[in-house]
């Protein structure tokens, strides 16, 4: 192919990858949407094998080994462990840039000007940051790293010093490129630290704003990588990219009215510990119920919401709700979901699940939708969510989570808890929705309990 | 040059804030793996280091660029379209 017919191409493909988005961003047209987006990758990868004296044997194998390894995994996987998969893929996404960044360098051929320099040193920083923080990530959310914030003493300091040592080997790599082989792989090694660092203090709650955060740097990873060659499709797709992780950072921030360097660096759940955690901070006395007295109680509700939250992902629990919201609904209640932005593990993780049980998208709400109404709801059943129904965020002004937009479960007629102890959530704050009168206790494994109730409604 | 290509980004980027801004929140999951699927676009950049490198590390380093993004491609892509396949509006099925 000629080199313009190939930039033609490019081109092609950048249009495939903004419709995609755009379409992506609605339920009618998303799945045709994702599927532009590929076809645009596609193009531009037939372009690029297109160029004059390719050589395609390495290619070919590595690509049957990485389309193999992602297909598998990507048809594999299951909807619950769909946030660390997502964080995985993100990982490698950002370890082929800083890759591609050292072989360019490497070879020398882009010419060492100052602008490249800088690009192939961003496009390294940001790369090994994606990596080693999805890792770290991955490890967090499988739990084969603890999910509580780990902090030291002069953490912060630490990562600021490493932060300005990264930039002192840029700079010093920026000024003479071609002697500085070893400094360039000090530059990979403290971007690797950096990441692994940096999300280390980050617990799993917060999870949703690192795995949007990290999928915004590795968009400005393969960006940069554009830099490096010239090569205006890496730029357009990796900057759309970039822009999406970031606003989307900021909508999982606001859903928590936190700002973005609060969840970063705060170690939120590790520093409350010593003040509200413990459970004894709310007086009162909560209510337990057996199974059989939520029946009655659901038997004779004629609207009802679920409000489900990470605990229904931990007890695979989303066939069996969507199983009691069918039996409820012909039992001529109003059945409806609704679901904290934040709640789960990445954004948006419960309407996954509870898509893949089934469960029509307009039963789906979210909270804006969901609260005008919840005074006139008789029964909100919350499943394995806590800090996102808590209502000290309303009304307790000392909380930690006081500010944050909440469902607001404790304006129902009632409200039933499925939980298995009365243990302070994530964020180590007591709720004090408990000790309402108007909630009722039902303690045990979500998915047990639940079915329990279907049982209930079957048997009548 | 270098002034088209900070052109580009910076347009690409308010192109990417415009297109985002009102993502209904069930959405968030499959648009973030549909972007996460995007970013291995850096692939183009593997291929040619893989394809026309100089020498036997910088192929050998195209290489294993070439699968990682690979990975990050297909299975990206694969698991947004398997998300987006389970949401159904009522009655579709």
């Amino acid at each position: 192919m000629s080199l313009g017919f190939i930039g033609f191409l490019y081109i092609v493909s950048a249009i495939l990858f903004v419709l995609g988005i755009k379409m992506l961003g609605s339920a009618d047209t998303a799945r045709r949407g994702n599927m532009l987006s590929a076809l645009g990758m596609l193009i531009a990868v037939v372009a690029t094998m297109g160029n004059q004296g390719m050589s395609y044997t390495w290619i070919i194998i590595a690509g049957i080994i990485g389309a193999i390894v992602g297909g598998t995994a990507g048809r594999m996987v299951k909807m619950t462990a769909m946030p660390e998969l997502v964080g995985l893929f993100n990982g490698f996404g950002g370890l082929a840039s800083l890759i591609v960044a050292w072989a360019e360098y490497h070879s020398g051929r882009i010419g060492l000007t100052a602008f490249t320099s800088v690009a192939i040193v961003l496009t390294t920083i940001i790369g090994g940051i994606t990596f080693s923080g999805s890792l770290v990530a991955f490890g967090k959310l499988t739990e084969k790293i603890p999910g509580k914030p780990i902090l030291y003493k002069g953490q912060q300091l630490a990562n600021g010093g490493l932060l300005a040592l990264a930039l002192l080997f840029a700079i010093l790599f920026i000024c003479n490129p071609e002697g500085m082989y070893f400094v360039f792989i000090l530059v990979i090694l403290v971007a690797l630290v950096l990441g692994v660092l940096s999300v280390i203090p980050i617990g799993g709650a917060d999870m949703p704003v690192v795995i949007c955060l990290l999928n915004s740097y590795s968009g400005l990873a393969a960006c940069f990588a554009g830099f490096i060659i010239s090569n205006n499709v890496l730029i357009v797709a990796g900057s759309l990219v970039g822009a999406s992780g970031l606003i989307l950072t900021k909508i999982m921030c606001k859903a928590m009215n936190r700002s973005l360097a609060n969840v970063l660096f705060s170690g939120f759940g590790a520093v409350t510990e010593g003040g509200g955690g413990g459970g004894g901070g709310y007086q009162g006395e909560a209510n337990p119920i057996s199974a059989s007295d939520a029946y009655y109680i659901l038997e004779a509700a004629t609207s009802v919401v679920f409000v489900p939250g990470y605990g229904m992902a931990v007890a695979q629990a989303q066939h069996a709700v969507r199983e009691l919201g069918d039996l409820l609904e012909a039992n001529g209640a109003e059945v409806n979901y609704c679901i904290h932005p934040v709640a789960g593990r990445m954004p948006g993780h419960m309407n996954v699940l509870l898509a893949e049980a089934n469960v029509p998208y307009e039963q789906l709400l979210e909270p804006q939708d969901s609260n005008p109404t919840m005074t006139m709801t008789d029964v909100a059943i919350v499943i394995g969510a806590n800090d996102v129904v808590n209502p000290a965020a309303k009304e307790d002004e000392s909380s930690p989570l006081y500010g944050m937009p909440i469902i607001e479960v404790d304006q129902a007629r009632t409200c039933i808890v499925l939980k298995r102890s009365l243990n302070p959530g994530f964020a180590g704050v007591d709720n004090p929705l408990f000790f309402k009168d108007n909630t009722r206790m039902l303690f045990g494994d979500a998915k047990a309990t639940v079915s329990e109730l279907v049982a209930e409604f079957k048997e009548s | 040059m270098i002034t088209l290509l900070l052109f580009v980004f910076v347009l690409a980027m308010f192109l990417g804030f415009e297109l985002i801004t009102k993502v209904p929140s069930q959405l968030h999951t499959p648009l973030m793996s549909g972007c996460n699927a995007i970013s291995g676009i850096t692939i183009v950049a593997a291929l040619l280091s893989a394809g026309k490198g100089n020498g036997g590390f910088t192929i050998f380093l195209g290489t294993l660029a070439v699968m990682f993004a690979m990975i990050n491609v297909v299975g990206g892509y694969l698991v947004t379209d398997r998300m987006l396949s389970m949401f159904t509006r009522k009655g579709d099925k």
